[in-house]
């Protein structure tokens, strides 16, 4: 009886009367995730409201919807141009020759070391961006760059004489490209290990040609994490200053470029139009990050 | 069957290349200082530079405080949803995708205008506040890793039976979480925080506007007015990289594979 009556206590919070506790455990229930609401409040969500609202404000506090149109100035429209360019193609490139070595390393028939290495070097490489790897590339393909002298001493070939510059939007795009291609191999790896080699034989069985199954279950099945995949590639790309910043100083004129030389000089000389360009860079993201979630959800009930 | 393994073959190798290459000629050009002759000489210049040992330690600080941190915060979070509030699940895994939809530098500008010295919270009147500025944006930053990591590691394990189990015997909410729940899933906080170590160490966006001594302004400080001393430095990062993703690696072979109650 005594030994009974000691976990008494512990356990009368747990499994007190339901109808009459609910109304008193509230606050505590709360309590255990309070310190996680409030910082993300006071850190991501707040500071962010802030700028958006100021985006729709004049600098005396009345509403406008001036900063959203001074956007369209050709400066700062160039600059969303060129983001949206940069992202999109090192996305789609990225995307495509991720898959090709996902489909490679999971359907190809290579021996499985190569599956494990490959997996290993994407993960590491999805993550090595920021300055170190616009260095890397400079050493790469810059005009004093292993690559660079090596074509133009063996094949005679100056690439920098036809056209090409690191300091440029091919540059970038090649560059983004290196963490771009791991990342793809990294997330759509399993979509591709979710293709039942039951499929093949099921489709094989009915008869249908290699190209069949590939255009009517192979693309069909893969196409959500395929494209959900992709909108993260390009949000990724989009939000990313650190690695153009170390290629190219402020040459090449990308938004979080713009945004950065706004936020340490003010060089748009309205406090204003700052925060709408934040907003704009916002808005993009969040759009891509909507169908995202849409094609994340489409894509999931085939990875059961 | 044939022509599809070649075909498998060639996009490894492209694939291969493509990423060796660049390393390559990082590392080749890093050697390139002394004329004539590879040299290990940019590499010297590097770690006797006061400035890098300087910055590099404010990084590793900054990234040590940013893991403890984001332990504090979301450990206790991930297990109180899982037990307690499972509702909350959605909302909170939005939450901590959010990082992911705004850019580092729209989250930092919010702080710089938020938290300004006229603020009723001024984070950025001296020094030291700024510094937990800058660890705050961090473990904003490692939000999304941090949380699916530990989440993860909460899915390996009967939260509730080990909580009924610990209250029974007269543990306190503070107790469990250090003694019961952190070592069932300290492989998937490890994992996270070594991840959270990768992306914080050579951060440049967030430390430059804040104005801190921190490692990536010194990155690119150096890229801007020196030669071959970044092919180092960037040979030095990649190794920092590839170190914290093997030890990633290595702790998920020590990770429970299985849950034994599906969630």
């Amino acid at each position: 009886m005594t030994e009974l009556s000691v976990p008494q206590p512990a356990l009368a919070g747990n499994s007190a009367p339901p109808a009459e506790a609910r109304s008193l455990r509230l606050p505590t229930q709360w309590l255990g995730v309070a310190p996680f609401f409030l910082f993300v409040l006071l850190f991501l969500i707040l500071p962010t409201l802030y700028l958006v609202v100021g985006a729709f404000q004049t600098a005396d506090g009345t509403f406008t919807l001036e900063n959203l149109a001074a956007l369209a100035q050709p400066s700062i429209r160039a600059a969303y141009w060129i983001s949206i360019k940069v992202s999109v193609a090192s996305a789609l490139l990225g995307a495509l020759v991720g898959l090709a070595i996902a489909i490679a390393i999971v359907r190809g028939g290579l021996p499985t070391w190569t599956r494990s290495a490959t997996l290993t070097f994407s993960g590491v490489a999805s993550q090595f961006a920021g300055i170190p790897l616009a260095f890397a590339f400079l050493a790469t393909l810059g005009r004093l760059g292993l690559v660079t002298v090596l074509l133009n001493t063996a094949f005679g070939f100056n690439i920098y004489a036809h056209g090409f510059n690191i300091l440029s939007f091919w540059g970038l795009t090649l560059t983004y490209l290196y963490f771009q291609i791991p990342l793809m191999v990294v997330i759509i790896t399993p979509a591709i290990d979710g293709i039942r080699k039951e499929w093949g034989e099921a489709a094989s069985t009915l008869g249908a040609t290699q190209w069949q199954y590939w255009r009517m279950v192979v693309i069909p099945v893969i196409w959500p994490s395929f494209l959900g995949t992709v909108i993260l590639l390009f949000a990724n790309a989009f939000g990313a200053i650190a690695t153009a910043y170390a290629l190219t100083g402020s040459s090449l004129n990308i938004v979080p470029i713009l945004l950065y030389a706004q936020i340490r000089g003010d060089v748009l000389h309205n406090a204003n139009l700052g925060y709408a360009i934040a907003f704009g860079m916002i808005f993009i993201t969040g759009l891509a990050n909507i169908f995202y979630i849409w094609f994340r959800v489409r894509s999931e009930r085939w990875l059961k | 069957m044939r022509s599809s393994r070649l075909w498998a073959w060639l996009t490894f190798a492209v694939g291969a290349a493509c990423f060796f290459i660049p390393l390559l000629a990082t590392l080749e050009f890093s050697m390139r200082m002394r004329r004539g002759t590879y040299s290990f000489d940019a590499y010297k210049v590097v770690f006797g530079d006061p400035r890098f040992q300087a910055t590099f330690s404010y990084s590793v600080v900054a990234a040590i405080m940013t893991i403890i941190l984001g332990i504090l915060i979301v450990v206790p979070a991930a297990y109180w949803i899982r037990l307690r509030l499972p509702q909350l699940r959605p909302i909170v895994e939005f939450i901590t995708l959010l990082p992911l939809v705004i850019p580092a530098i729209v989250i930092v500008f919010g702080y710089i205008r938020m938290y300004g010295s006229s603020s009723p919270l001024p984070l950025l009147a001296s020094s030291r506040s700024t510094d937990l500025l800058l660890v705050i944006g961090y473990a904003t930053l490692a939000l999304p890793y941090m949380y699916r990591a530990v989440d993860t590691g909460l899915r390996t394990i009967d939260v509730r039976t080990l909580t009924e189990a610990a209250q029974i015997l007269g543990a306190g909410w503070s107790t469990i979480i250090v003694r019961v729940i952190l070592p069932n899933v300290l492989i998937a906080v490890l994992s996270g925080a070594f991840l959270t170590f990768a992306i914080v160490i050579g951060e440049f966006t967030m430390a430059s506007l804040l104005n801190r001594p921190a490692f990536g302004p010194y990155l690119q400080n150096i890229g801007a007015n020196r030669a071959y001393e970044p092919a180092a430095l960037a040979v030095i990062a990649f190794a920092i990289t590839w170190g914290c993703m093997s030890v990633i690696q290595l702790l998920s072979r020590f990770a429970p594979r299985s849950s034994n109650r599906p969630n």
